[in-house]
């Protein structure tokens, strides 16, 4: 099978592209989709190549994309809802979680939900405090919907394709940083990630990282250098924070008694909190040092460059974090 | 008496609002007296009668229905059984959704009618989205989506019937003006108290308001909307209602502060009264069969109530069911 190395905005494209020629149900709606052919330029074409009906532009109503897809997916359709960016999709919550998430269980399985709401996450452009949310973590709190995030293209390509066809509500956020980055992507129309399936990135002994999206790669950069020291750190990539592979994690763990959290988004009731509380309660025997996390600092974050590096995860607080507890 | 409508469906509509009532009374009951219905909501449909069956006598099985909390009434005039309906207002696990939505969220997928929904705005998208199946799927079907006079205030009725206007999709939007939103009144939430002008501002059809106590003027004007609907895209429609009971069970001073109101509709403007007497005006002796489907709807409700005592509870397995679609 050919392997091409393309963007994330590209194999996000492609995954939407096949999705929609395998199913007619498949559609698109969101702010700018159409005619301006994304905001991030994941749907570009798309339009041309499908017209009106299935690449839908709308109002700037974030109540009524979300909302309004969660109508279509219960009567038969399968609706992708661009949400712009998820500091939008803030706007939508009520949508996402108190229907999207609840309406299958509510009415006791009569409806389902197989909407897919996309959105760009996070970045670090001086982007500013309303524009840089990281915050999957909130949605992952919520039984009833998923939540995916990638950290490659192929990836990508294969969550979304996998969030497409799922029967159940999806919440699926791009790290904007990511978009441009280019990786090996299997030429394969059923290219597909298992729902709640992490991947081991890195493999090593020393020390388990626990990461995802943009976290992967920081991890990634500080493990090629803590190497060069003789420590070997396993890249977990969990890829869904709903559900969350606690299987994968504690096996890497039980091999390496020592773990690292590394995520773009805020520390307080957060993703790391959630790997430290599960890895005390359920892997207390193997533990050998303290959890450590790295995260966004505890700000909103600044416009102002030099400061707002300060705020943000980078490879260096990650390898400093995993040499805190070797 | 209206032209084209035979005394059978006008019997049966005066069958299914006396259901309506009987069924409500008998939840008050079951709640204040009889304690077996728990919880603390619980939003009688008693005095809206005539807005919902006129409407729902407009549409086909094919056509769809979604509504609010105060959604008991709705559920019965799309002809759902009354058996699971009371069963679901006691948590059964024979309700129509199992017993774990609860008395705000019936919904019968057979009948396509998608629910009541207890978020304020909630469900108005919803309905946006399931028009648009239909005029993507070309399925000729409508959707009634009923509004409360409160719910027009928030940020999902502009941007669902606005984005229904742009998209030209069938959605009939009926407002139940009750007057009241819990507590607070129509003039006390909003400069423009005739809601239905709010059609003007998303360019979609505006049908005036209607008197919402007369069954035959809802039905005649919603079907009127219906067929529009089907071909041209979304009206919006306001019917004059009135809430015989308080907001909720929690609203206990109801009957009290609006005693003088509450007591003209019930004497005047009550809509089985005005349709028991253009019935019995039209059709000499009517009086033995309207009280034949006062008893019958007496035994309807009787047995729901008997269905629902005797069923199980829902279970551990049933709590964790449902959570997602198994795949
Ligand atoms: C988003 C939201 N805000 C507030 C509430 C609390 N609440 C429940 S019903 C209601 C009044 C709604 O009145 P209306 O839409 O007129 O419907 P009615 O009760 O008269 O049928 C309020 C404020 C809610 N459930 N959801």
């Amino acid at each position: 099978m050919a392997v091409k190395n393309i963007p994330m905005r590209e194999a996000l494209r492609q995954a939407l592209y096949e999705e929609m020629l395998r199913d007619e149900r498949v559609f698109i709606m969101g702010q700018e989709v159409g005619e301006w052919q994304g905001t991030h330029r994941v749907t570009m074409g798309l339009l041309n190549e499908f017209g009106k009906k299935r690449v839908r532009d709308t109002p700037i109503s974030e109540m009524a994309i979300a909302g309004a897809a969660v109508g279509a997916a219960m009567a038969g359709l399968r609706p992708v809802a661009e949400l712009m960016t998820i500091n939008f999709a803030f706007l939508s919550l009520d949508a996402i979680i108190n229907h999207a998430a609840k309406i299958h269980y509510m009415f006791n399985g009569q409806f389902k939900v197989p909407v897919v709401f996309r959105a760009a996450s996070g970045w670090g452009n001086q982007a500013t405090a309303t524009h840089s949310h990281t915050p999957e973590p909130i949605f992952a709190h919520f039984p009833g919907l998923y939540v995916g995030t990638p950290s490659t293209p192929a990836d990508a390509k294969g969550m979304l394709k996998t969030a497409i066809r799922s029967d159940n509500p999806v919440l699926f956020t791009e790290s904007i940083a990511l978009y441009p980055k280019p990786g090996p992507v299997p030429d394969d129309v059923d290219l597909l990630v298992p729902i709640g399936k992490a991947d081991i990135k890195r493999e090593g002994k020393h020390v388990t990282i626990a990461t995802y999206a943009r976290g992967v790669e920081w991890s990634l950069a500080a493990a090629k250098e803590l190497e060069k020291e003789g420590i070997e750190c396993e890249v977990v990539d969990m890829r869904w924070l709903r559900p969350l592979d606690t299987a994968t994690l504690f096996e890497s763990f039980k091999k390496t008694n020592r773990c690292v959290v590394v995520e773009e988004s805020l520390p307080m009731y957060s993703f790391g909190s959630e790997i430290a509380a599960q890895l005390q309660e359920n892997m207390f025997d193997y533990m050998d040092a303290p959890i450590k996390r790295v995260h966004a600092m505890d700000v909103p974050l600044p416009f102002a460059r030099e400061i707002e590096l300060m705020a943000l995860p980078n490879a260096q607080k990650v390898i400093n974090a995993v040499k805190e507890i070797i | 008496m209206a032209k084209g409508i035979s005394k059978e469906q006008l019997l049966n509509w005066y069958h299914q609002m006396v259901l309506i009532r009987e069924f409500e009374d008998r939840c008050d009951h079951l709640y204040f007296v009889d304690k077996k219905i728990t919880g603390v909501y619980l939003h009688l449909y008693s005095g809206h009668e005539a807005t919902g069956v006129g409407a729902l006598a407009t549409l086909g099985p094919q056509d769809h229905v979604i509504t609010a909390y105060r959604d008991h009434g709705i559920a019965i005039a799309r002809g759902v059984d009354p058996k699971p309906l009371m069963a679901e207002m006691m948590g059964k696990r024979t309700g129509v959704s199992g017993g774990k939505g609860g008395s705000m969220h019936l919904a019968s997928r057979e009948h396509n009618f998608w629910g009541g929904y207890a978020i304020v705005g909630g469900h108005l998208p919803l309905a946006t989205g399931i028009a648009l199946e239909a005029q993507y799927n070309e399925t000729g079907a409508v959707v009634i989506s009923f509004i409360g006079d409160g719910a027009t205030n928030n940020g999902y009725f502009h941007e669902a019937v606005n984005m229904a206007g742009a998209w030209k999709l069938p959605v009939v939007w009926i407002i139940e003006n009750n007057f009241v939103a819990m507590g607070t009144r129509v003039e006390d939430s909003t400069a423009q108290t005739e809601l239905h002008k709010r059609a003007i501002a998303y360019g979609i059809k505006d049908m005036g308001r209607i008197n919402g106590q007369d069954v035959i003027e809802v039905y005649e004007t919603v079907k009127e909307a219906v067929e529009y609907a089907r071909t041209n895209g979304s009206v919006l429609i306001e019917s004059l209602t009135y809430r015989y009971k308080g907001h909720g069970v929690s609203d206990k001073t109801y009957s009290e502060r609006f005693a003088d109101e509450l007591r003209d509709y019930q004497e005047n403007r009550d809509p089985i009264t005005l349709l028991a007497n253009r019935l019995k005006k039209e059709y000499k002796n009517i009086e033995p069969e309207l009280e034949k489907i006062r008893a019958e709807a007496v035994k309807i409700v009787d047995e729901s109530v008997e269905f629902a005592l005797n069923s199980p509870d829902p279970t551990y397995e049933d709590l964790i069911a449902h959570i997602y679609v198994e795949e």
